[in-house]
């Protein structure tokens, strides 16, 4: 397809679709689908039937609306309404009124308002499995834009002035990633887009591929633009089934339109992008890592340098980023850096989406502007802890993160801020804590993944992480003693300063954290075995002098 | 202190060891002569003492395998002004400890039961017999130590430099210690 | 193939384009605790023991995978690198089942002369006493699973000098054990040549010959020297 043709699809779909009396988006990402959200969608399919209403009522699957704790999620575009915990018996009012008035919800919450959605904004508002939707939106302008009027180095220019940083956890200025494979010498060059989400309570990559995979397609084909590559991968764990049966008809839809594959827009651009799955490891969202995979070799990291810009898969320079870095691309390119850079602060550019898990009312994902506070975001957007329960402290960064306890809420959301209160970005899941957490056995879970997904090369990692849970295991028992808490700093030091990867080097860090803001919880269950959130069991005196462990 | 002699008391202990290590000491050959006028030797297995009322140094060989000896190495240590792990059982539980690979349950079946020749079943043992440990263990995960003498068993010299070296209040010399 | 002067310890040091930090300080005699480096196989960084302290950058780097740049100064044992080895070798130590008392290669083995080295009386750790086994299925050779450390000489030294590649890993983190051929008994692979390479490098009695007595069970490392030289140089060293 031409540039011309691009504009004329988008301008029949758009009419088409305002033609319509109604556009019933139904909720089809995984966690409403895990509510039933697909027989809701086929019930609703079949009422349009029922009532003779094709033609005039459609209704279509779509990407997460964020309001993940009311699913299954519908939103009506003839009133414009959301309505949660839609049964298929709401199926008849959905389609001939309008939907069911008591389970609307308002569109005016603090958690739809105080949103800045750039990476979702079509998340709910277009069919993931229909590229015409994407279109619509302006799907694949960007990359008509940048093929047409713009350099490779032009590109390259306006991702460094939008200031955009990294989404995988450690905020590399991207623009500057991209320089630097471009500016190496070989013919060959790869795009590889890491979606190989570890993180427990991480959602917010799977949600995008499942939501709207042509925005990760359009960025990463920018990027091969940019960087000189013909050809890209994108890595996606094994688990998710959903997202890649997504990502695979994406791609076809794209290649068939001449969107992806050669001649692209009819330049002479050619890029190919071709999925690669995971097999249930976390190291490799590791980036040496996941380069092993991909070439078929154990997931192990490596050395670095060199890093993957100079030397990436099967040798060659290698762009990594993660899904969402690639989501931010087709906007900056559309609406200029000079946008982009307007939002955030001054040294954490853009948005950055969360995924909001454990004890906060309203569980999803959600999409806000750097430097939003904690407390924002978790009381205002989030709506607070359930059941009038007290905050105890939010975990960010999964593993390699650390838990910040009530005193820092008024912390702003950005790389340095975070990482000053001993924790960090990370990929965006946020799992929120209330009193009946026990922050010793969140270190320990969380050291326990760590051993669990340890690949087992470098001994500070494999062995000491092992270690380390040990002891966190032995305090939530009441077995430990002060001595072996001081081994526990010292493993800390160690696997910091000497594990070969990111993995080993950062898994101390919530046990550090924790020791830094809730001391007074390891020595409660050392001294006094006591578990002040009543989860850890204390075995009893006699059966310690037994020996039994 | 030896309230007769005014001497210190050395006291040796084994746990779950195979005596060798009171070999080396015994190896200290002439030097036990040398000993003798400066220590005044306590319990041991190798004296006729039947209780352990304290000592100065104690000298423990083997590891903590069972449920006396949980509780006489507490004793020991309570009544101890220095303790010492003699030999690798203690200090890491070497051979002793090679069963906890395999699970107590898995160790007693095939001893009393697979391998019995004549009455096949694990023994009650009532009050009398000490019940093992689910998992051997190095002493100094029961209790404090002060030093370490590595070696199975500790070479007589690095038994002889660091009795030498507590008593005349100096730091042991550390040179060519190894385990094994 | 140019000279780069650098400082170790203290000393000025010559070396060359392409030699690590690792090469030029064994050349002056300074000598850098290793596990995983065997000279005449590929260096892995792995086992993080050569881990060395360069002036002006801030982590950590290994002496085995770094290269000699003009002008380093690199410090190969402050008090830091030395607690950090000590832990090292402490948690190999309480990983697996490493019973001198009962070993082949006891008073021969590199993980004792670490120990030793360090002057690690006693591991602060737990031991872990995983269930760990042996195989003796082949006719020459033994494999004991309980002292290894995974350190892969054996796997990098039959893939890269026999070419058999009998030897690798199977597993994650703590539960990665090295396996023969499909994970089959050693004595079934079809792929080993018995060539023997695998026990002269490995560095603690976890790979041993059969049939050797404690005193006999010494291993010929620089063998591997002779062979790379030879293919590589066409020089004979010995």
């Amino acid at each position: 397809m031409t540039q011309e043709e691009l504009f004329e699809a988008q301008e029949r779909e758009q009419q088409r679709q305002a033609g319509l009396e109604n556009r019933i988006y139904c909720c089809t990402a995984a966690g409403c689908v895990s509510c039933g959200s697909e027989t809701l969608r086929q019930a609703i399919a079949d009422q349009i039937k029922a009532q003779g209403k094709e033609g005039k009522v459609e209704v279509c699957g779509t990407g997460c609306m964020g309001l993940c704790s009311r699913a299954p999620l519908v939103r009506t575009s003839s009133n414009g309404m959301i309505y949660g915990g839609v049964t298929p018996e709401d199926a008849e009012s959905l389609v001939a009124a309008g939907g069911p008035a008591d389970k609307r919800i308002d569109p005016q919450m603090p958690f739809f308002v105080r949103q800045h959605k750039v990476v979702l904004a079509n998340s709910g508002y277009v069919d993931p499995e229909r590229l015409l939707d994407y279109i619509a939106c302006d799907g694949y302008q960007a990359l008509a834009k940048a093929l047409s009027d713009m350099t490779p180095q032009e590109v390259i220019a306006e991702v460094k002035a939008s200031g955009l940083r990294g989404r995988g956890g450690a905020g590399y200025p991207t623009g500057l990633k991209w320089e630097l494979v471009a500016k190496q010498p070989a013919p060959v060059r790869y795009v590889v887009c890491n979606g190989d989400e570890g993180d427990p309570g991480a959602f917010m990559d799977r949600s995008m591929l499942e939501g709207d995979p042509h925005r990760v397609l359009e960025g990463m084909a920018i990027a091969g633009y940019a960087v000189g590559a013909q050809q890209g991968y994108i890595y996606v764990r094994g688990e998710y089934g959903l997202a890649i049966r997504r990502l695979q008809a994406a791609v076809k839809q794209a290649e068939r339109e001449r969107l992806l594959g050669s001649h692209i827009f009819e330049n002479s651009f050619g890029f190919r992008i071709d999925l690669r799955i995971g097999a249930g490891a976390f190291v490799c969202g590791e980036e040496t890592a996941l380069v092993a995979s991909i070439e078929g070799r154990r997931g192990n990291p490596r050395q670095r340098p060199p890093y993957p810009p100079e030397s990436g898969l099967w040798g060659k320079p290698t762009l990594i980023n993660n899904v969402e870095t690639f989501a931010n691309i087709p906007d900056i390119i559309r609406r200029g850096s000079a946008w982009f850079a307007g939002i955030g602060t001054a040294e954490s550019k853009g948005t950055k989406v969360f995924a909001l898990a454990g004890k906060i009312a309203n569980t999803g994902l959600i999409e806000v502007p750097m430097g939003t506070s904690l407390r924002s975001i978790l009381f205002e957007i989030g709506g607070g802890v359930p059941g009038g329960a007290a905050f105890k402290a939010a975990q960010t960064g999964g593993p390699s993160g650390g838990c910040i306890p009530a005193e820092h809420l008024d912390t702003p959301v950005d790389y340095e801020s975070l990482a000053a209160i001993g924790s960090i970005m990370g990929s965006g899941g946020l799992i929120v804590m209330d009193e009946s957490s026990c922050m010793v056995d969140v270190a320990r879970f969380f050291m326990d993944f760590c051993v669990d997904e340890s690949c087992g090369k470098c001994v500070p990692c494999r062995a000491g992480t092992v270690e380390m849970h040990d002891v966190l295991l032995r305090i939530t028992r009441g077995e430990a003693t002060e001595a072996d808490v001081a081994m526990l700093e010292e493993l800390a030091v160690l696997l910091r300063e000497a594990s070969l990867c990111g993995l080993g080097q950062t898994a101390p860090n919530p046990v550090v954290s924790t020791l830094r803001y809730f001391r007074r919880e390891y020595e409660e269950h050392m001294r006094e075995r006591r578990c002040a959130a009543g989860r850890c069991r204390f075995e009893s005196a006699a059966q310690v002098q037994g020996g039994a462990q | 202190m030896d309230p007769l002699t005014g001497r210190p008391r050395l006291a040796t202990v084994w746990l779950g060891g195979c005596s060798g290590c009171h070999m080396s000491f015994l190896d200290l050959d002439e030097r036990l002569v040398d000993l003798a006028r400066l220590v005044e030797v306590g319990a041991s297995p190798l004296t006729d003492h039947k209780d352990f009322p304290g000592a100065d140094i104690t000298l423990v060989e083997g590891a903590v395998a069972n449920s006396e000896h949980l509780e006489h190495i507490r004793a020991v240590r309570a009544r101890s002004g220095v303790l010492v792990s003699f030999g690798d059982c203690a200090v890491t539980g070497n051979v002793t400890a090679m069963r906890n690979a395999f699970g107590l349950e898995n160790v007693l079946n095939c001893s009393y039961r697979e391998n019995a020749t004549v009455v096949a079943g694990v023994p009650e043992g009532g009050a009398v017999v000490p019940r093992l440990l689910e998992r051997v263990r190095p002493v100094h995960e029961v209790v404090e130590v002060d030093y370490y003498l590595q070696g199975c068993p500790p070479p007589a010299d690095a038994i002889w430099d660091l009795i030498t070296s507590l008593l005349d209040g100096r730091a042991p010399s550390r040179e060519g210690g190894r385990f094994g | 193939m140019s000279v780069k002067t650098l400082e170790i310890d203290g000393r000025v040091c010559t070396g060359v384009t392409g030699q690590t930090i690792f090469d030029v300080a064994w050349e002056n005699r300074i000598q850098i605790p290793r596990i995983c480096h065997v000279g005449g196989i590929s260096d892995i960084g792995a086992c993080r023991m050569c881990l060395v302290e360069i002036e002006g950058r801030g982590r950590l780097h290994a002496a085995c995978m770094t290269p000699v740049e003009e002008g380093m100064v690199v410090r190969t044992a402050t008090e830091r690198l030395k607690r950090h080895r000590r832990l090292i070798v402490e948690l190999l130590l309480a990983e697996r089942n490493h019973v001198c008392a009962v070993c082949v290669t006891n008073g021969a083995c590199e993980l004792q002369d670490l120990a030793a080295e360090l002057g690690i009386e006693h591991v602060r750790l737990r031991y872990r006493f995983p269930k760990l086994g042996v195989d003796t299925s082949h006719e020459r050779f033994g494999l004991d699973h309980n002292r290894c450390l995974l350190c892969t000489r054996c796997v990098r030294v039959c893939d890269e000098v026999e070419g058999a590649h009998t030897f690798d890993i199977l597993g994650r983190g703590a539960n990665s054990r090295v396996i023969c051929d499909q994970d089959e008994p050693w004595g079934e692979s079809e792929s080993c040549t018995s060539c023997g390479k695998c026990v002269q490098v490995c560095p603690t009695g976890a790979l041993f010959a059969k049939g050797r007595t404690v005193a006999e069970m010494r291993k010929d490392r620089w063998f591997l020297k002779y062979i790379v030289t030879a293919r590589e140089k066409r020089q004979w060293i010995r």
